[in-house]
C-alpha cells in the first residue's frame, strides 16, 4: 500500500510544482502551489513524520501562501496585463538541465543505497520536541537570532522613516 | 513521556563557549533598546555601545584562551580555529565600527538598526566559524547573510545601493539553497550532520567514492564558494561591492570572506584524508580561475570601489591556493592571509571612503589625481596598502603571499605557484596605477578636497596601517598563533 501512496502523492506534487512554473496567472500558480504543499505533508506522514506534516500544512498552506494571495489580489493585475513569457535559448538549457538532474538523481539512487531512517517514532511531536530542545537547542537559538535580524532588517527596508 | 532532565553542567560548558557570540548578540539587541530612548542628534553613541561590546567580545575570546571547549552535543566548539577566526572577524568588525563613527556622520546611517544588523551579522559569522555540526554552519551563514543583504540596500533611495542588494539575496539564496541540499546529501548518505563524524566516515574508502555524497559537498563547496565569491560565482559582487555602503563594503569584504572560509577549512581540512584525490582538483582549477579573471577584470576597472571589489575576488583565489593541498603548511599559510587580508583591505576602503564625495560618489580614479603630494597622509596610508595588496616587501601582503605559494611547492603543485606568482605580478599593474595617478598625475582643473578625517575614523587607519607594517616585519607570532590553530583542528 504504501509504495502506492507514495507514487501518487509524489506524481501530485511534481505535478502541482510543474504547473506552478507553467502558469501564466499568478492566483493559479499560487493555488498549485497549495496542492504541492499538501502533498509533500502528505509524504511526510507516509514517512511517519506526522509533526512536520502538520507544520507544513499549518505554515506553508496555511499562512505562507495566503499570503502570497493576498498580495497577488491587492496587486490585482487584470489578466490581459500579464505579459507573455516564450521559452527561450536559455530556459530550454533551463529545462534540460532539470530533465538531466533528475536522471542522475534516479540513477544514484538506484545503484547506491541509502542509510534508512533509525527510528520509527523519530518524526512525533515528542520526538521531535525533544530533539529540537536538546542536542538541536543551539540550532534552535541561533534560529530566534536568525529571526531577529530579518525582522529589524524588514524594517530598515520597507519603514518610511527610519 | 519522562520529563528531559537538565544537565545543567553541560548547559554551563555549551554557554561558556558561545560567551563571545551571546556578547555580541547583547549588544545587538542593547542598541536597539537605547536607540528607542535617546534623541536623533545623540545616535552616535550607538556606534560607540557597539564598538565597546565587541572590544568585550573580543576579551572574552582570549579569556576562553585556546583550550578547547564543546559544547551543545557537539553542535559547536570553541578551539583554536574558531578562536582564530573571531578575532580575525571581531577586529574586522571594530574597525569597520571606527570607521563608521565618520561614514555615518556623512551619508547619513547613524541608525539604531544599521549597527544591530551589523553586530548580527557578525555573530552569524562567529557561529560559522566556530560550528562543527553542518545545520550550525548553515544557521551562522544564513545569520550573516541576511543582515548583510539588508546593509548593502541600506541607502535606499540610491539605485545602485538597491540594485546590489537585490542581486546579492537573489542569487545569495540560491547559493543558501545549493548548500542545503548538499547537506541533504550527505546526511542521506551518512545519517550525520556532524563535520568530526563525517571525517571519521571518511576513513572508510567505500563512502568517499559514494557519487551521492561526492555530490553533496560539491554543493556544499557551491555554497560557501559563493559567500568567498570564487569564480563563477562571483557573478554578484562587482555589483554588491559598488552599490553598499562603502564601510558595509569594507566589512564585507574582509569578515563574510574569513567566515566563510573559516567553514570552509574546517570541512576541507578535516574531510581532505579521504577527498583529497578527488578534491585538490576542483580546488585547483577554482583557485587558478578565480585569480586569473579577478585579476584581469580588475586591470579594466577605472572606478576604485569597483576595482577593489575585483581585487577582494582575486584574493579569495590566493587563499584558496593554500588549500589545494589540504594539508597543515597550506592551512596556516591561508589563516595567516586572511588576517593579513582583513588589515590591508579595509584600511584601503577606509582610504577610499575619506576621497569620497557625499553619497558615495567620486570613486572614479581620476578623482585620485594629485592627491599624493598635497595631503600626505593619505597618499602614504593608500600607497601603503595598495602596495601590501600587491604582496611587495616588507608588507604584511608580501609575507602572506610568500607563505601561501611556498606551502604550494613544497606540496608538489609548482604550476598553481607559478600561476599565483604571475597574477600576483599583473596585479601590483592595476594597484600601481592609483598610486601614479597620486603622485604622478597632476590634477585637471579643482582638486576634490577629502572629507577631514575623525579622531576614530584615523585611529582606525593607523591600526590597519600599523597591523600590515607589523605583520609584515614580525610576522612569527602571528604564524604560530594561526600554525597552533590548524592544528587544534587536526588533532
Amino acid at each position: 500500500m504504501e509504495p502506492i501512496l507514495f507514487v501518487i502523492f509524489g506524481a501530485i506534487a511534481v505535478g502541482g510544482a510543474i504547473m506552478v512554473v507553467t502558469r501564466r496567472h499568478p492566483m493559479a500558480s499560487a493555488l498549485y502551489l497549495i496542492l504541492t504543499l499538501f502533498a509533500v505533508a502528505a509524504l511526510f506522514v507516509l514517512r511517519q513524520a506526522h509533526f512536520l506534516a502538520a507544520i507544513q500544512v499549518i505554515v506553508y498552506a496555511g499562512a505562507v501562501v495566503v499570503l502570497f494571495i493576498f498580495v497577488i489580489m491587492l496587486i490585482n493585475v487584470p489578466v490581459h496585463k500579464l505579459p507573455v513569457e516564450r521559452v527561450t535559448g536559455l530556459r530550454f538549457l533551463g529545462v534540460l538541465a532539470a530533465g538531466l538532474l533528475i536522471l542522475e538523481s534516479a540513477v544514484l539512487t538506484r545503484r547506491f543505497a541509502m542509510p534508512r531512517a533509525s527510528a520509527v517514532d523519530a518524526g512525533s511531536v515528542q520526538a521531535v520536541g525533544k530533539a529540537l530542545f536538546t542536542d538541536y537547542l543551539l540550532a534552535f537559538e541561533i534560529t530566534s537570532v536568525l529571526l531577529l535580524a530579518a525582522v529589524i532588517g524588514a524594517i530598515a527596508l520597507a519603514k518610511k522613516k527610519i | 513521556m519522562s520529563p528531559i532532565p537538565i544537565d545543567a553542567a553541560a548547559l554551563l560548558t555549551g554557554l561558556r563557549c558561545i560567551l563571545p557570540e551571546i556578547l555580541v548578540v547583547a549588544t545587538a539587541i542593547f542598541v536597539l533598546f537605547v536607540d528607542l530612548m535617546i534623541p536623533e542628534e545623540n545616535k552616535r553613541i550607538l556606534c560607540g555601545i557597539s564598538l565597546i561590546g565587541v572590544v568585550i567580545s573580543l576579551f572574552s575570546v582570549f579569556l576562553l584562551g585556546p583550550a578547547r571547549i564543546s559544547g551543545f552535543s557537539g553542535a559547536v566548539v570553541h578551539d583554536g580555529l574558531g578562536a582564530f577566526f573571531e578575532i580575525v572577524i571581531l577586529a574586522a568588525c571594530a574597525l569597520t565600527l571606527l570607521m563608521a563613527t565618520g561614514y555615518s556622520e556623512w551619508e547619513g546611517t547613524h541608525k539604531g538598526e544599521f549597527y544591530s544588523l551589523l553586530l548580527l551579522s557578525t555573530s552569524g559569522m562567529m557561529f560559522m566559524a566556530k560550528g562543527t555540526d553542518l545545520m550550525t554552519v548553515f544557521l551562522g551563514l544564513e545569520t550573516l547573510s541576511i543582515p548583510i543583504y539588508v546593509l548593502v540596500g541600506f541607502h535606499r533611495h540610491r539605485m545602485s545601493s538597491i540594485e546590489g542588494a537585490l542581486k546579492y539575496f537573489l542569487l545569495g539564496a540560491f547559493a543558501s539553497g545549493f548548500f542545503l541540499y548538499g547537506v541533504a546529501l550527505m546526511y542521506a548518505a551518512t545519517g550525520t550532520t556532524k563535520i568530526p563524524a563525517l571525517a571519521a566516515m571518511l576513513l572508510d574508502a567505500r563512502l568517499a567514492a559514494n557519487p551521492v555524497f561526492l555530490a553533496g559537498v560539491g554543493l556544499l563547496l557551491v555554497g560557501l564558494a559563493f559567500k568567498v565569491s570564487l569564480v563563477p560565482f562571483h557573478m554578484w559582487t562587482p555589483d554588491a561591492y559598488e552599490g553598499a555602503p562603502t564601510v558595509v563594503t569594507a566589512f564585507m569584504s574582509a569578515a563574510v570572506k574569513a567566515a566563510a572560509f573559516a567553514a570552509l577549512i574546517r570541512v576541507l581540512l578535516l574531510t581532505f584524508g579521504g577527498l583529497q584525490p578527488v578534491m585538490w582538483k576542483v580546488l585547483w582549477a577554482l583557485s587558478v580561475l578565480t585569480m586569473t579573471v579577478g585579476n584581469l577584470s580588475a586591470l579594466l576597472q577605472d572606478n576604485v570601489k569597483r576595482m577593489l571589489a575585483y581585487s577582494s575576488i582575486a584574493h579569495a583565489g590566493y587563499v584558496l591556493v593554500g588549500l589545494v593541498s589540504g594539508d597543515f603548511l597550506g592551512g596556516q599559510a591561508a589563516l595567516f592571509y586572511l588576517l593579513v587580508y582583513a588589515f590591508m583591505n579595509i584600511g584601503a576602503f577606509g582610504v577610499v571612503i575619506l576621497i569620497a564625495q557625499k553619497e558615495d560618489e567620486g570613486y572614479d580614479i581620476r578623482n585620485l589625481a594629485g592627491i599624493g603630494f598635497k595631503y600626505p597622509a593619505l597618499g602614504a596610508f593608500l600607497t601603503l596598502f595598495l602596495v601590501s595588496l600587491g604582496g611587495i616587501p616588507p608588507t604584511a601582503g608580501f609575507v602572506g603571499k610568500f607563505y601561501l605559494f611556498s606551502a604550494a611547492v613544497k606540496n608538489g603543485y609548482i604550476w598553481l605557484a607559478v600561476l599565483g606568482v604571475l597574477n600576483s605580478a599583473a596585479s601590483i599593474y592595476y594597484y600601481l596605477r592609483l598610486v601614479v595617478y597620486m603622485y604622478m598625475v597632476p590634477a585637471e582643473g579643482e582638486m576634490p578636497v577629502p572629507r577631514p578625517s575623525r579622531l576614530a575614523f584615523s585611529a582606525a587607519l593607523f591600526a590597519s596601517g600599523a597591523a600590515v607594517l607589523l605583520l609584515g616585519i614580525f610576522p612569527g607570532s602571528a604564524l604560530d598563533l594561526a600554525a597552533r590553530s590548524v592544528l587544534s583542528l587536526l588533532m
